[in-house]
């Protein structure tokens, strides 16, 4: 599974699994080893544990009647249906499904268990935006020699727990009554309870206690999300020791909180609560720091993200025990080595957060009734989302998008997905390039990216037989940047010279995530590098960067300038 | 003596100022003997020749200053020529320097992440193992010196002299309490500072929760003053007290201090604070006395919200005030130089004491007699905006002839303010607040008062100079009209 995975995504950290709209969402490598090798575990308690979140726990008491009664009609779909596509989940891949749907004249349910918006907008994505803000803000106003340098000066910055807290909430509920009304003006129906399969086209939902209503439909798209995984040992009270549903609520800023997991997660939380006055120690399997980067980009991170702070970090080793304070004693955190299993270290911090990724979010789905068998918790799917049965065969009309599939758990990678299910239903034969969607990490400076990494596009031309070619540019030398007083920063690109196709871009500096898009929109469009290095860009803007990124790559005179590059990669 | 300090601190100030000023600033402005010209850029040059110091090279021809990203190579280690030492981030680029020497680095002066100014010595280059302790010796003194934002060295002598690991021995605080063998936990900036300041961790009493070493007690063990980030006060716009100080500290007979109080911090002065230290104590030598007087402000009140949306403020209707009776009082501008003449000042320069930043300042308010209300504000203004920014000149916080200090904002009804080296008298104004007052035909009625007292040097000024004076100031107040004209 591993390598489906990494075959599946193909993107610079495609074997892990993270949002980068969510801080939430993030799996480090090393912790993803083992959570591959703990899926099993992830997968049993999964559904058992979190029943408030996204889906509520199918319970199996009161209901069973009814789902071996429905299970009788299984071979034969109904004639007619209630609706042409029924979503199960609302959240950010469902919602985006759930627009497209409309707009091709589709009639739309959408089931959703828990709240409106999922994981992104209530746990992930959304609210750590709010806290990231309030970090970015606090970092510039305690950095004495930056405001110095822009001949400013400011008293003590101070902040309120529980004000910035409450920015995140509401940032929070605005964004959820936002999508909700969205869908509800666009006559989407919202059907509210728990979502189960029963049978071809066929979805059963309701409340726990409540009788369930049955409705079908066309196609059906499974849209159900994830949850915070906790691998084995660890013991979350949610007090000292939390996730990220728990630590998006800033209920506390501690002196010293461990993060287990140096990905997209734990690297967003470390720049908030490091912005908050907490010291920080990050626990990491793999030998390195931030293992799902460009290993440059990587390497100047933490030059920036993590060296200057009041951080520490312990790499190769595994947390295999963590209990939380009680009875006057602190969080304790058990080491081990991760090659050889020794113990290694103990750790007594003030809290410790678990960003070790994300589980998928399956269980109770029915998909034993459709003969399906999760992987590790995951929905297989073929390239076009479809969903494939034990034996290897498509699921007629049953579709699987977001992080449920494990495919490229981020946000804005499920929405896509649900768009080209719409438009293969729709009748488009439609397959969406995974290697063209772009990702995230909203500390300051932020860091983005786009396809292959350094060492992936290597390997890929080592095995292919074509040359690599690296630009890299600086922040320093851009005239906005240094206006901002931000000039620490770095674009890389990583590209054929043969025929000037974009492999790979990575960004890491000011307004990095806002800057990818130009990167990602060319490899979705399949436009060369001698084609768009002529597009003109504002001056002085920091997309200059990129401008100035294109032109510094030396693609050879023969590669002809017209056409795309390639077909979009199924993936 | 309600609250001497204050008025301490206010006084002193402006002319603390100006003594400082003279001096050359102490910045870390070390001489780089006899470094290689710019135009050969990552070079290493010598200076010596058997211990070389490694430059922070120019790596461009804009690069003033370089940071240090990594050092390649750690202390120790053993050299060939051409051999990447460490990487430098100039202006543009990161860039490998190579030495062009064999030998071994013996010290590394500018840690990683630091930054020094071109030509720098960023690191010492041993040619035998024998030369590594005075290298590194030269390394510490060089490290010590340049350390910016480190207080004069008070008590740590250790870097300086001794050449092995520069870490006295830590005072045999007794050694942690036995609690079995426990291991030491110390917070991750904890463990940064202890490493930039070679601490030997093992070494520190940790007093933070659990027994874990924090920052602060790195702090304390390197005889840092703890670096509060936080503290900073709000800049000021009208007077504010200072800190409070120790106030009877300076006088009190240096023979009987009690040994500080377990857990207290030690914070030395800063050069400003010295300063008001040293004019405080000077003062003393100077016979002074105090006049009070009560002042009906009803008039004044009103003509401020009259004049409060033209950008005109309390500072400087009082200022206006104190100068035009001044003006009408000479003997109380003059000042006492030699104990032995008048001086009288041509000029009625209005010192008004402000509180910056856990410091003081008294920035002039000059020929406040002669300008109109309105530029004089306009004036306070940009006194008070360069004061803020650090930028007033000297004769724009040291001319003044007679100072004004207001802690009425604060609620305090009087104070006693301490006068300041080289001027003839300051006022001290409380609180404008409603009293009950019978006038001649027995009638009552409810009045706006503000208590004035002034401080003088009686050498100069007698009782019935003050006296006289106080009456023009309140006639000039209770008439405020006269202020804008």
């Amino acid at each position: 599974m591993h390598s489906i995975c990494f075959q599946a995504t193909g993107v610079p950290g495609s074997n892990y699994i993270f949002d980068s709209c969510s801080p939430a969402l993030a799996i480090s490598k090393p912790i993803n080893l083992r959570f591959c090798g703990l899926r099993k575990e992830a997968f049993g308690f999964s559904g058992l544990t979190h029943s408030s979140s996204g889906r509520v726990h199918f319970s199996s008491r009161g209901h069973s009647k009814k789902v071996s009664a429905s299970a009788e009609s299984n071979g034969s779909p109904p004639k007619s249906f209630d609706y042409d596509l029924i979503i199960i989940g609302a959240g950010v891949g469902g919602h985006g499904a759930a627009l497209h749907a409309v707009e091709k004249g589709l009639k739309t349910a959408i089931i959703e268990g828990d709240v409106v918006g999922g994981t992104c907008v209530n746990r992930g994505c959304v609210p750590s935006k709010a806290l990231l803000a309030v970090s970015g803000k606090m970092r510039e106003l305690q950095s004495e020699h930056h405001m110095k340098a822009l001949g400013l000066q400011v008293s003590a910055a101070g902040y309120d727990r529980q004000g910035v807290a409450d920015h995140a909430n509401n940032l929070a509920s605005k964004i959820q009554s936002n999508l909700t009304n969205s869908m509800k003006a666009l006559g989407v129906d919202i059907l509210t309870g728990v979502g189960t399969i029963v049978g071809p086209q066929k979805v059963k939902y309701g409340k726990v206690g409540f009788p369930d209503n049955i409705v079908t439909a066309k196609n059906i798209i499974i849209a159900t999300g994830s949850v915070p995984f906790v691998p084995k040992g660890i013991e979350v009270d949610g007090k000292t020791v939390i996730t990220s549903d728990h630590a998006l609520k800033l209920e506390s800023v501690p002196d010293w909180i461990a993060i287990v997991g140096s990905g997209y997660i734990g690297l967003e939380f470390s720049d908030v609560y490091t912005a908050l006055g907490s010291e920080v120690t990050f626990i990491e399997a793999l030998d390195q720091l931030m293992p799902g980067f460009d290993p440059e980009i990587g390497k100047l991170a933490q030059r920036v993200l993590i060296n200057p702070r009041k951080i520490d970090y312990h790499t190769g080793v595994f947390a295999t025990k963590i209990t939380p304070a009680k009875d006057g004693k602190p969080v304790i955190i058990e080491l081990i080595d991760a090659k050889t299993k020794e113990p290694k270290d103990t750790l007594e911090v003030d809290a410790a957060l678990i960003a070790t990724g994300r589980a998928p979010f399956t269980n109770g789905l029915g998909l034993e009734n459709v003969n399906v068998v999760t992987q590790r918790g995951f929905v297989p799917v073929d390239e076009r989302l479809r969903v494939i049965d034990t034996n290897g065969n498509l699921v007629p009309h049953l579709y699987c998008i977001g992080d449920a599939n494990g495919k490229m758990m981020l946000a804005h990678a499920a929405s896509a997905q649900g768009i080209s299910v719409v438009e293969q239903v729709t009748g488009q034969g439609h397959v969406l390039n995974h290697l063209s969607i772009p990702a995230a990490c909203f500390t300051h400076p932020e860091i983005s990216m786009v396809g292959l990494t350094e060492p992936q596009a290597r390997e890929k031309a080592q095995k292919e037989g074509f040359e690599v070619g690296v630009a890299k540019t600086s922040f320093k030398a851009n005239t906005k940047a240094l206006a901002e007083n931000e000039g620490e920063g770095l674009a890389k690109l990583i590209y054929r010279p043969d025929n000037g196709e974009i492999l790979g871009v990575h960004i890491f500096g000011l307004h990095a995530a806002d800057l990818i898009h130009e990167a990602s929109n060319a490899i979705a469009l399949g436009t060369r590098i001698q084609d768009i290095k002529f597009a003109v860009h504002a001056h002085p803007t920091l997309s200059e960067v990129l401008d100035e990124l294109f032109k510094s790559a030396k693609v050879k005179a023969a590669a002809s300038s017209h056409g795309p590059v390639s077909e979009p990669v199924a993936v | 003596m309600a609250s001497p300090f204050l008025s301490n601190t206010i006084i002193s100030f402006s002319s603390s100022l100006s003594s400082s000023s003279s001096l050359p600033r102490l910045a870390p402005s070390i001489p780089f003997s006899a470094i290689r010209s710019k135009s050969t850029p990552r070079r290493i040059l010598t200076v010596r020749s058997k211990i070389r110091e490694i430059f922070m090279p120019a790596l461009s021809s804009t690069m003033t200053e370089g940071k240090i990203v990594s050092w390649v190579k750690s202390e120790g280690d053993v050299l060939s020529k051409g051999e990447s030492v460490v990487v430098v981030e100039s202006d543009k680029a990161d860039m490998d320097v190579e030495t062009f020497y064999d030998g071994i680095l013996a010290a590394i002066v500018v840690g990683e992440g630091e930054t020094a100014p071109v030509g720098a010595a960023i690191g010492i280059l041993a040619e035998t193992e024998d030369e590594i302790a005075e290298a590194k010796a030269k390394a510490a003194s060089k490290s010590g010196a340049s350390t910016p934002s480190a207080p004069p060295p008070a008590p740590t002598p250790a870097a300086a002299s001794t050449p092995a690991p520069p870490k006295s021995t830590p005072a045999p605080a007794a050694p942690t309490v036995a609690e079995g063998p426990r291991k030491t936990v110390a917070t991750p900036y904890a463990k940064k500072l202890a490493k930039q300041h070679k601490v030997d961790i093992e070494s520190v009493v940790g007093t933070g929760p659990y027994g874990r070493i924090t920052p602060e007690d790195i702090e304390a063990a390197a005889g840092l003053s703890p670096s509060k980030k936080n503290v900073g006060l709000a800049v000021v716009v009208e007077t504010k007290p200072a800190a409070p100080a120790k106030a009877p500290a300076a006088s009190a007979a240096p023979s009987s201090l009690p040994p500080p109080v377990p857990g207290s911090t030690v914070v030395p002065f800063t050069t400003m604070q010295s300063a008001v230290s040293k004019n405080m104590v000077e003062s003393l030598s100077v016979p002074t006395f105090r006049v009070g007087y009560p002042v009906t402000t009803d008039a004044l009140d009103a003509l401020y919200e009259k004049v409060k949306p033209k950008g005109v403020t309390m500072t400087a209707l009082l200022a206006k005030a104190a100068a035009m009776a001044l003006a009408q009082h000479p003997v109380v501008n003059s000042s006492c130089k030699d104990g032995k003449s008048f001086t009288y000042n041509s000029n009625i320069n209005i010192a008004v004491a402000v509180a910056i930043n856990g410091g003081l300042i008294t920035p002039v308010l000059q020929d406040a007699d002669k300008l109109d209300l309105y530029l004089l504000s306009q004036k306070w203004k940009e006194l008070v905006e360069k004061a803020r920014a650090k930028q007033l000149q000297p004769q724009e916080y040291n001319s003044g002839t007679f100072t004004l200090s207001n802690l009425g904002m604060f609620g305090v009804d009087r104070f006693d303010a301490i006068l300041p080296p080289g001027q003839g008298a300051i006022m001290a104004v409380g609180a404008s607040k409603p009293t009950v007052v019978a006038d001649a035909d027995g009638f009552f009625s409810v009045k706006n008062k503000m208590l004035v007292n002034v401080t003088a040097d009686h050498r100069i000024i007698y009782g019935a100079d003050l006296a006289a004076f106080l009456q023009t100031f309140s006639k000039i107040v209770e008439n405020a009209e006269s202020l804008t004209l």
